[in-house]
């Protein structure tokens, strides 16, 4: 009897750790509020849907660039997954054609970011994205009017916002104008707006050209008269990710650039310190572009659940939760009817609400060969590339001419190696 | 009193004791039958077996793999799935113009982190060594709140080697402690993890800080073993302080010396966490170190290269062997010398 009430007793231990079938475990990063709106979200679901527990595990975004990856290759991982390396990993979706109550829903709301997610030539409907986003800048309004600085016009080229960013640095004596982002994916866009072409006619990486060395030569040129804030660039190495938020919200630069995802980092942060709003991208002789890019929401092809993971994806897919998930996010959404609708961003912030406009008007302007890499999937070896060449000839360690040599040769090591 | 006080504590080890007798009665029939059968060596072998398994199944079945993986190439996780390349990913890491100018090497990021982890060595091997040395002697002597002192200098060792790099990113960035207190004494702030010297002596300076109360705890137990009957002669003879130093506490305390030295070069060959927090591997490449290089290319890119960073790490890892044998080997040399004296 008492052996009988210790193996009761370890089994129900055992049972309230273990999952089952039913279960549905989703790997999810935030960036702001996101983990608490999903997870709101998900206990109405589980309200409605009793026979199915939706496990959401909240995990750093370094766990799914770095940990999830692995976890897929082993054949293992969560059943859903918010990741950003959609395309990277296009393998590893399942595809929820036959799970999905109504698959032409799918196509028709989320169609057009399909590629992003699937290897090329494939037709599943992977997962789709929980927000679009699009490279910009913003800029700290009251900094520019306390210098008596004109905001430059959405016609405004990069060499003009960086001079106005400089003047206001002057004036209010600030440790630098303007700060980017160290990511090879964020300088991407100005590259493209002086006419930078990523992709080869073989789909491979094309060597790169006058488009790149033009906007890299500037970088080098702002960091190395002051108006760049160096140390987002130079105080690390590899393909590191800074990000220049900090200085931004602590009102230490005029103007920086970075993308429609930190509009709610900013607007918590921030608070009334100082007004802001974003601009969109500057231009370059070829075009005025941001980058558009995303986190996708995709199911893994390893699930035991697949029926269940098709419930959770439709619900989370259904345009009224799309919608909810946006307005109390502040995200841009992907979804088409959301799209068409009006959005009431759930924000009593002047600053957001501004922001928001500028970014769908942005989205507007996209160039064609920004638009191509998202689905492209040698991005990340060239972002890489750039991120880690450049910073090393803004530290002082070598040309940019050698750096451009690099670079080329880099992305072509990289693509060999992935090819073997 | 006394006598009811040592009845307790007889009993009470008694009780304690009382299962470890159990034990070994139960165990003493099937071992003495193993030791008929098998003899002295096959008892060995007995009870060495656990402690081979666990180190084969933990150290050498591991470093089989990444002797394989470093003959393959592709970014394929499963040794299965890879292409074999045989000594490729080595050819490519000693791919170079001349091994002096990392930028005449086909993987120059390697070569770098290789001069950078060499430079990094020999300064902070010094250095971790000299400060130890007199952490260990000022605490040896007789001081007042000895054990406090003790107790602060040992402290930062049990710190999270990330805990320390926050805290000394805090200390020296652009609007940090530090460069508060220099504006404050009226100096010019600097911009210490992003000019190129000072973030390399930074990481010296706070990788010495988090280490330094270990080694020393090393030497201050060997400074307690020498004989104080050495110290009072020395002092009866009239021997200047100095030559104390050098004639009797430096030779009895070489043993201690030598395995903080072996000790610390090990380390400082595989400085990753505290530095990787600190700068990043910046300014620029100036402080990246072969194990940071490693993970980067094995770990934190997207496009992972699991070959090239397996070579590098069985380059690393043969650097190590080499100087822990030359280590060893002059201990055994200076033993040998002390038992011909």
């Amino acid at each position: 009897m008492r052996m009988n009430t210790i193996i009761l007793g370890l089994s129900a231990g055992l049972l309230s750790s273990t999952a089952f079938a039913g279960d549905v475990r989703v790997m999810w990063y935030s960036d702001g509020v996101e983990g608490e709106v999903i997870q709101d979200l998900l206990n109405r679901f589980m309200k409605d849907n009793p026979g199915i527990n939706v496990i959401l595990d909240n995990v750093a975004y370094k766990v799914v660039q770095e940990q999830l990856p692995v976890e897929l290759e082993a054949g293992r991982g969560p059943d859903i997954a918010r990741v950003t390396n959609i395309k990277e990993l296009a393998d590893h979706w399942l595809d929820l054609t036959p799970v999905v109550a109504d698959p032409a829903y799918w196509q028709t709301n989320f169609g057009d970011q399909f590629d992003w997610m699937r290897p090329d030539g494939s037709k599943i409907i992977p997962g789709f994205m929980t927000q679009i986003t699009l490279t910009g800048g913003f800029v700290n309004k009251t900094l520019f009017e306390q210098a008596g600085v004109p905001i430059p016009a959405d016609t405004a080229t990069w060499d003009e916002w960086i001079d106005a960013a400089g003047k206001v640095q002057q004036s209010q004596q600030l440790n630098a104008a303007f700060a980017i982002d160290r990511s090879g994916h964020r300088i991407s866009a100005p590259n493209i707006s002086y006419g930078a072409n990523y992709i080869g006619g073989d789909r491979l990486p094309a060597p790169i050209d006058a488009g790149t060395k033009a906007f890299a030569e500037k970088l080098v040129n702002w960091v190395a008269d002051g108006r760049m804030n160096k140390e987002i660039w130079v105080s690390a190495s590899g393909t590191t990710y800074r990000a220049g938020a900090d200085d931004f919200i602590n009102g230490q630069i005029a103007y920086y650039y970075s993308g429609s995802w930190q509009v709610a980092n900013l607007a918590s942060k921030i608070g009334k310190n100082f007004d802001w709003v974003a601009t969109g991208s500057p231009c370059g002789p070829a075009a005025c572009t941001g980058m558009p890019g995303g986190a996708a929401l995709v199911a893994i092809k390893y699930t035991k659940n697949a029926s269940e993971v098709g419930k959770v994806m439709d619900f989370l897919g259904r345009e009224d939760i799309v919608r909810e998930f946006t307005e109390r996010t502040l995200f841009l959404p992907a979804h088409k009817g959301v799209l068409a609708g009006k959005i009431d961003y759930k924000t009593d912030d002047e600053n957001v609400k501004a922001s928001l406009e500028a970014f769908l008007k942005a989205s507007g302007k996209i160039a064609p060969n920004a638009a191509a890499l998202p689905a492209w999937k040698w991005g990340t070896p060239v972002y890489g590339a750039l991120v880690t060449r450049i910073s090393q000839v803004m530290a002082g360690e070598m040309k940019l001419d050698e750096a451009f040599v690099r670079i080329d040769e880099d992305i072509k090591a990289k693509v060999a190696e992935a090819s073997k | 009193m006394g006598d009811v006080r040592n009845g307790i504590a007889t009993r009470a080890g008694a009780m304690l004791l009382a299962p470890v007798g159990w034990l070994a009665n139960v165990f003493d029939a099937p071992l003495r039958m193993l030791q008929r059968r098998t003899g002295s060596n096959g008892m060995a072998v007995f009870f060495l077996a656990p402690n081979m398994l666990v180190f084969g199944i933990f150290v050498l079945f591991p470093l089989v793999i990444n002797i394989l993986y470093s003959m393959t190439g592709g970014g394929a996780l499963f040794l299965g799935d890879r292409t074999f390349v045989g000594a490729d990913q080595y050819g490519r890491l000693f791919s170079c113009g001349s091994y002096l100018d990392p930028k005449s090497c086909t993987e120059d990021l390697f070569w770098i982190a290789v001069w950078n982890t060499l430079t990094f060595v020999v300064l902070q091997v010094a250095m971790m060594v000299a400060v130890a040395l007199v952490t260990a002697l000022v605490l040896n002597r007789e001081l007042r709140a000895r054990s406090f002192w003790r107790a602060v200098f040992f402290f930062p060792v049990l710190l999270s080697p990330v805990v320390v790099g926050l805290i000394w990113r805090w200390i020296l960035q652009r609007q940090g402690l530090l460069n508060l207190m220099v504006f404050e004494a009226g100096g010019t702030p600097v911009n210490w993890l992003v000019e190129r010297n000072w973030a390399f002596a930074a990481t010296i300076m706070v990788s010495v800080w988090a280490h330094v109360g270990f080694y020393a705890l090393i030497l201050l137990a060997g400074l307690q073993a020498i004989p104080k009957d050495l110290y009072e002669a020395a002092e009866m003879d009239g021997t200047r302080p100095m030559r104390v130093f050098w004639r009797i506490t430096l030779p009895l305390l070489a043993p201690n010396l030598l395995v903080v030295l072996v000790l610390t070069l090990i380390r400082a060959v595989q400085i990753f966490d505290e530095v990787y927090v600190l700068t990043g591997g910046g300014p620029g490449t100036s402080t990246l170190f072969l194990t940071q290089y490693i993970y980067e290319v094995g770990f934190a890119s997207l496009l992972r290269n699991p070959g090239l960073a397996s070579a590098a790490s069985i380059l690393m890892g043969a650097v190590l062997v080499v100087l822990t044998l030359i280590q060893l080997g002059i201990a055994r040399r200076n033993e040998q010398r002390g038992k011909t004296r």
